[in-house]
């Protein structure tokens, strides 16, 4: 282990980003735009001491020891409250397989979308400030293992993300920004009472002997917690644990977002200034999916059995529903919105498996949905900063005319077609072995594949009418690429490339924790 | 020198990667350098001769053994349930490997070469080169792979390069289309063949092949059921369909032709679409008799289907392109049939003499200044000699004629199907393969005919063609002379005699008896007796039936095919038929043979219109109903919210104001009394000492 | 003879108050006012004498009528530089429209 708190840092640094942009001259936005990119890619670097230093045989899910830069501080306690007893709320955080890949996703797609931010002109004080904060907020709820401090830092997200919406968006800004706050806060409030009913269900021995309600995952995760009567125990024989179990997968499905939840993504995909789609797409659409893996399936890992054929369900619906509805878009960003709901399915569908294939290939597609995505906003961002359209049938030919952008291109569409050598197939593939492999979930997995054909069929279609073709008159003298956005795309491209030809360097970090986590979920008698 | 089997394994991944490196050393930096693509072509011919080179110790050497080379690639350690879990990826040479990367090296070398001139002047002349590159390196991954899931990889690989390829020239909008409807078309067969590799890997939890079959011998079937192992080889099959353009799928192939006329050479029509057989050939071994049965129709369909709408199609490349279909649809249903060298056979001849047929046609194109029409053409016979006599060696070869490769292969792969209806009564299949043997002659002689003989028929283009060049001429030549016999065999009716049959063993079939088909059951004694080899060849019955129609198929396959060119020259040569009036007498047929009957159009009508509509509706949908009812939901709030609002002002907040209101009202009255002036003050402060006075009256 | 006692004083000094009350609150002009003032501390020092003669106090009342003596003085002093000001800022010492502190 390292000798200072780097989680703290990672989570933290941003917040002192956000207190120095707050402190420049509000003339000064080449000063503001160097801190935010300065803060970001401290951020990268402590991600990759990180990496550096993880333990790759350390399982971490339900066994606080085998956490890896665990920091554990009282944050609130208060004792002998009447009827309560003591109250504490620790600020928890560790992480393991499960999120470590994700710290890294984040921290990546934070500083190429520092990068992308570049062109923000309007009040970019504001803009970075909140911009920092949300960054603060995401690698918080990665890293947090006690579920209140997860809760504060989910709701805390919200709030800069619906001003950058809401301030730096489009044309209807105010409607997707006001449409994604109230879906999210509509899961906030499902999870505050799944929280708080399974807050008064377990307890946990403090220090001095005495047991006191918890909010720490890692305690909740162990069914000898609970007490007998508790409302959301396993040991109480009402089914409110299955009511809890819906409400807590509403708050997390919203984010992914799962139909019939997902409408406020192409609304703000469409709004969002590219930086804001790029975070949206490559990070927080992963925070749903993280959650479900995190907290719904080993705090209740009775119900998700059950229900491992629903998910899936919900998962095919995505992939399939998605990919057709992207088919017939006609603007580029809603496109690539509708792509992310279909691709999250591939998500649902290998978690939903409960086999180590499929959990390893929802963890590496989340997190190579976050680089592929990201790469895609940025690419419709690089020609709607030139043209001020995103129309689909705007364009053509653009192959000739930006040569080295649609290098990228093809490269990104690829893998999100899912072609074998570029990231994408791979958690694809690992997907559907692993669903395929589950006798529950394999019909699904075969109706599933249907996406990768529409996948393909609305990639190639857009590739066709945006970058084949004759160039219209109007866009013949578009610029290629300049070196601030080669920088956006060469990392994005390499992380793609490798981790299609050697997947290993990233399920190696998550396959410990993966196996724990599908031996916990489908091992755990909870009574 | 003899290599050691590690060397072996190093040079056959040193020939793998060549092309990629090649590839990427032209994406890179072929704008800055703009001769980079003589690199490429360096390494081909490299990779050319290497494999030659691995060939000569492969079959001197090794020739009985099979190297195999793994290296774990992703693992998952111990897994609940099932163990330890692996999935590993390797490199298999076996004889039909080294063989094949002969065949593709060399292709691919000498379409680099031809492409030198064919592409001169192309604005994007090292991309071109770069995705020659990606192709063969793809393709080699194809051959060289001992697993499903590396097969599945560079499955789609070549499918990309094909992409790239076909739509090379993506300013034409034919081109790109064709380009998507190549991917698209074979990413349908590829989902069949992913599921099927998905039952194999869930029942044995491993991709390689030689695992899959011992797993399969020792009686481990997928999910306990014959009809899934029947279905994971048809579906698997169903991959093959979309590569090697099988009907139904068989509708991109054609329009690849968009591609630039060597990339037909050597995608179109001698390698990728052989990937097909060649995935079929590698998975024979677990194929039931069922499966084997649809992959032999599907195949004679096909290659009936091909041959007849090749009769009527006027653009020489359309001609060759449904030619090979035909023959791959030839290949397909040999293997379906059980004739497994002869397939292999077959691949490899007519990778030669096909890959020369559409250089050919390339020249031809070339010197007509890219007329591909060949009512156009005619009479190029004297204009250019070496394209006619190695356009006319191919055909001889296509059609079947005794003394070329083609007369070798195909005539076992005919006897085959022959023997296979002897043996089953499924008569149909030799019956559509004899059928297209005079089919192929026909319309071969046809394209040779009107485009090398009589006179031309636009003097014009006529007067500017001449002669290709020699990078485009040698090419031509080398594939020519081996698409002689005397490569092959020695004996040049014979062609179990030749090499090609000692070192090609049909695979032991490793499904159970009673999923086979009668022919290929083993022995009772085979089955008791300790050789493992005695259990894996066909039965005796088998090696009889085809020994008996031996020689009556190689005789009325030459007789058949003497026919097909006789009635070329009735009616193309000599005018003793008039085509046009037997076209007008069966109008429907022509019709329909004309126009593909009709795939493109009824896929079209149905599939992706359909798709369309589907997606629109979606669209609709989720616009409408899903938001709608968000929205909705949104104003039904809003409305809650403003009765709930009113009741705040006006009775919540009411009660509040009246309060407030009362306060005022007594503020303001009271407030007269506050006069700010001292007297009055006083006054209030002596009358109120008066009435305290009165009240307490402390006196 | 007509005995002068307690009683006489307390009537005297009482009229000397209701007639000083009378001037604070009937009369307009600031100095008046501040005569009315005076009666009424002349009323208390004559309380304050008489109770000391009669009462068994002492000194301490004829000592409070001097100190009283001495305040109304000063007072004095204040209140007319006070009504000076006023006049200054107003150019009248009407008490009745003096009445900023409503305001």
């Amino acid at each position: 282990m390292l000798g200072f708190p780097i989680l703290t840092f990672i989570v933290f640094i941003p917040i002192i980003g956000m207190l120095v942009v707050l402190l420049l001259p509000k003339e000064n936005e080449k000063g503001i735009k160097y801190t935010s990119l300065i803060f970001t890619f401290l951020q990268l670097v402590l991600a990759a001491i990180l990496m550096a230093n993880f333990n790759y045989s350390a399982p971490g899910i339900s066994d606080l020891n085998s956490f890896q830069f665990v920091e554990n501080v009282r944050w609130i306690q208060i004792d002998n409250v009447a009827f309560l007893g003591t109250i504490k709320i620790d600020y928890l955080i560790g992480v393991d397989g499960l999120s470590a890949p994700l710290v890294l996703l984040s921290a990546l797609i934070f500083f190429i979308a520092a990068i992308s931010s570049w062109s923000i002109s309007k009040s970019p004080k504001g803009y970075f400030a909140m911009f920092l904060l949300l960054d603060a907020a995401t690698l918080g709820v990665f890293v947090s293992l006690d579920f209140f401090l997860f809760f504060v830092f989910w709701e805390v997200m919200l709030l800069p993300m619906y001003f950058l919406i809401g301030i730096w968006g489009g044309p209807r800004k105010e409607y997707a920004a006001i449409k994604f706050f109230i879906y999210t806060m509509l899961g906030g409030v499902f999870m505050l009472v799944v929280m708080i009913g399974l807050y008064f269900s377990a307890t946990e021995s403090l220090s001095d002997g005495t047991q006191a309600y918890t909010f720490n995952l890692i305690a909740l995760m162990n069914p000898a917690n609970y007490l007998s009567d508790g409302i959301l125990s396993p040991l109480n024989p009402n089914n409110y644990r299955f009511i809890a179990y819906i409400g807590l997968f509403i708050a997390f499905a919203v984010k992914i977002p799962m139909f019939p939840f997902h409408t406020w993504l192409p609304d703000a995909h469409v709004e969002a200034p590219t930086p804001i789609s790029v975070i949206l797409a490559g990070v927080l659409l992963k925070l749903g999916t993280y959650g479900i893996l995190r907290i719904s399936f080993t705090v209740f890992p009775e119900i998700t059995r059950d229900l491992m054929w629903y998910i899936a369900l919900f998962g095919m619906i995505n992939i399939i529903y998605g990919a057709l509805a992207a088919m017939a878009q006609k603007d580029y960003k809603k496109l690539i919105a509708y792509s992310s709901i279909s691709h999250m399915g591939y998500v649902l569908l290998g978690m939903a498996s409960l086999s180590t294939a499929g959990i390893n290939g929802a963890v590496l597609q989340m997190f190579n949905h976050g680089t592929i995505t990201a790469m895609l906003f940025l690419i419709v961002g690089v020609i709607y900063d030139r043209t001020h359209t995103r129309g689909l049938n705007d364009f053509g030919g653009l192959a000739n005319q930006m040569p080295v952008y649609t290098g990228f291109v093809t490269v990104a569409f690829f893998a999100a077609v899912g072609l074998p050598g570029l990231s994408g197939w791979v958690s694809e593939a690992l997907v559907f072995v692993g669903a395929f492999g589950e006798e529950v979930t394999r019909t699904l997995a075969m109706i599933s594949m249907l996406g990768i054909l529409l996948g393909a069929g609305y990639m190639l279609w857009t590739m066709q009418r945006v970058y084949l073709g004759e160039v219209p008159e109007k866009w013949s003298n578009l610029q290629d690429i300049d070196k601030r956005e080669l920088a956006m795309f060469v990392p994005l491209t390499i992380i793609i490339i490798l981790i299609g030809v050697y997947p290993s360097v990233m399920l190696d970090m998550m396959n410990t924790s993966v196996n724990t986590l599908v031996d916990f979920v489908t091992t755990t008698l909870v009574n | 020198m003899i290599m050691s089997e590690s060397g072996l394994i190093i040079l056959s991944l040193i020939v793998l990667f060549l092309p990629l490196l090649g590839f990427t050393t032209v994406v890179i930096w072929g704008k800055r350098f703009t001769k980079l693509y003589w690199f490429e072509v360096g390494i081909m011919v490299t990779s050319l001769l290497l494999s030659i080179y691995m060939g000569f110790v492969k079959l001197g050497s090794y020739v009985n053994k099979d190297i195999i080379a793994n290296i774990t690639w992703i693992d998952f350690g111990n897994v609940t349930s099932i163990g330890p879990l692996s999935i590993e990826l390797g490199v298999k040479l076996d004889n039909l490997t080294v063989i094949m990367l002969f065949v593709v090296t060399l292709i691919s070398a000498l379409v680099h070469i031809f492409s030198l001139e064919y592409m001169k002047g192309d604005k994007r002349f090292s991309r071109y080169f770069a995705y020659l590159g990606i192709f063969t390196f793809s393709m080699l991954g194809i051959v060289l792979t001992d697993n499903l899931l590396m097969m599945y990889i560079f499955w789609e690989l070549v499918g990309l390069s094909s992409y790239l390829l076909i739509g090379f020239w993506y300013e034409k909008k034919s081109a790109s289309d064709a380009g998507m409807k190549a991917f698209l078309t074979n990413r349908i067969g590829d989902i069949g063949m992913f599921i099927g590799i998905l039952i194999l890997f869930t029942s044995y939890h491993t991709f390689s092949f030689d695992e899959i079959f011992h797993q399969i011998s020792i009686g481990n079937i997928p999910f306990g059921s014959n009809a899934w192992l029947t279905a994971a080889g048809i579906l698997i099959f169903m991959g093959a369909v979309g590569k090697s353009a099988q009907v139904p799928l068989h509708v991109w192939l054609p329009d690849a032709m968009e591609g630039p006329t060597p990339v037909s050479a050597l995608i179109h029509a001698a390698t990728m679409v052989a990937a097909g057989v060649y995935l079929v050939a590698r998975i024979f071994a677990l194929l039931t008799a069922d499966a084997m049965l649809v992959i032999a129709v599907v195949g004679a369909v096909t290659s009936f289907v091909a041959a007849t709408i090749a009769f009527t199609q006027n653009d020489i490349k359309k001609v060759l392109a449904y030619s090979t279909v035909s023959q791959l649809g030839y290949m397909i249903m040999s293997l379906g049939v059980g004739a497994y060298a002869f397939a292999l056979f077959h691949l490899v001849t007519h990778a030669f003499f096909k890959g020369l047929l559409f250089l050919g046609s390339g020249s031809v194109i070339q010197a007509m200044h890219h007329e591909q029409d060949i009512q156009e053409m005619g009479g190029l016979r004297k204009k250019m000699p070496i394209t006619y006599y190695t356009f006319l060696i191919a055909t001889l070869a296509i059609s079947g004629v005794p003394f070329t490769s083609g007369f070798l292969s195909k005539d076992g792969l005919l006897a085959g199907t022959w023997a296979f209806g002897n043996l089953t009564g499924h008569w149909l299949i030799p019956i559509l393969a004899f059928t297209v043997a005079l089919m192929t002659a026909f319309y071969m002689f046809r394209l040779v005919i009107l485009t090398f003989h009589g006179k031309p028929r636009n003097q014009e283009k006529y007067d500017h063609a001449h002669e290709t060049p020699f990078a485009m001429t040698m090419p031509l030549v080398i594939l020519a002379v081996l698409s002689i016999f005397f490569w092959y065999t020695p004996n040049p009716i014979s062609p179990q005699d030749g090499w090609f049959y000692n070192w090609i063993e049909t695979p032991a079939t490793v499904v159970p008896q009673e999923t086979r088909f009668d022919f290929m059951k083993t022995t009772e004694a085979a089955l008791h007796s300790d050789e493992v080899h005695a259990k894996v060849v066909h039965s005796e019955m088998y090696e009889e039936a085809m020994h008996h129609v031996h020689y009556p198929a190689m005789i009325l396959s030459v007789v058949l095919g003497g026919l097909g060119i006789l009635f070329a020259f009735l009616f193309y040569q000599w005018r003793k038929l008039d085509p046009d009036k037997l076209a007008e007498k069966i109008r429907p047929i022509y019709n329909g043979s004309l126009n593909k009957w009709y795939f493109d159009e009824i896929y079209e009508a149905t599939f992706i219109n359909g798709l369309l509509v589907v997606s629109r509706i979606i669209a609709w949908f989720d616009n409408t109903i899903v938001d709608g009812i968000v929205n909705h939901t949104a104003t039904v709030t809003r409305i809650v919210a403003n009765i709930s609002g009113w009741f705040d002002t006006y009775v919540v907040d009411g009660l509040v104001n009246f309060t407030a209101f009362i306060n005022g009202f007594l503020g303001l009255s009271l407030r007269k009394m506050q006069t700010g002036k001292v007297q009055t003050y006083i006054i209030y402060v002596v009358f109120s000492v008066i009435i305290l006075l009165i009240i307490f009256k402390p006196f | 003879m007509f005995e002068v006692g307690l009683t006489h004083y307390l009537i005297v000094s009482s009229f000397l108050f209701a007639f000083g009350i009378y001037a604070i609150v009937i009369r307009k002009n600031a100095i008046l006012v501040l005569m009315g003032v005076e009666l009424i501390l002349n009323a208390a020092n004559i309380n304050f004498v008489a109770f000391s003669r009669y009462g068994n106090f002492g000194l301490n009342g004829q000592l409070m009528a001097l100190f009283v003596i001495v305040l109304a003085a000063a007072e004095a002093a204040i209140a007319l530089a006070i009504v000076l000001n006023i006049y200054k800022t107003f150019g009248h010492v009407n008490v009745d429209e003096i009445d900023k502190l409503k305001e």
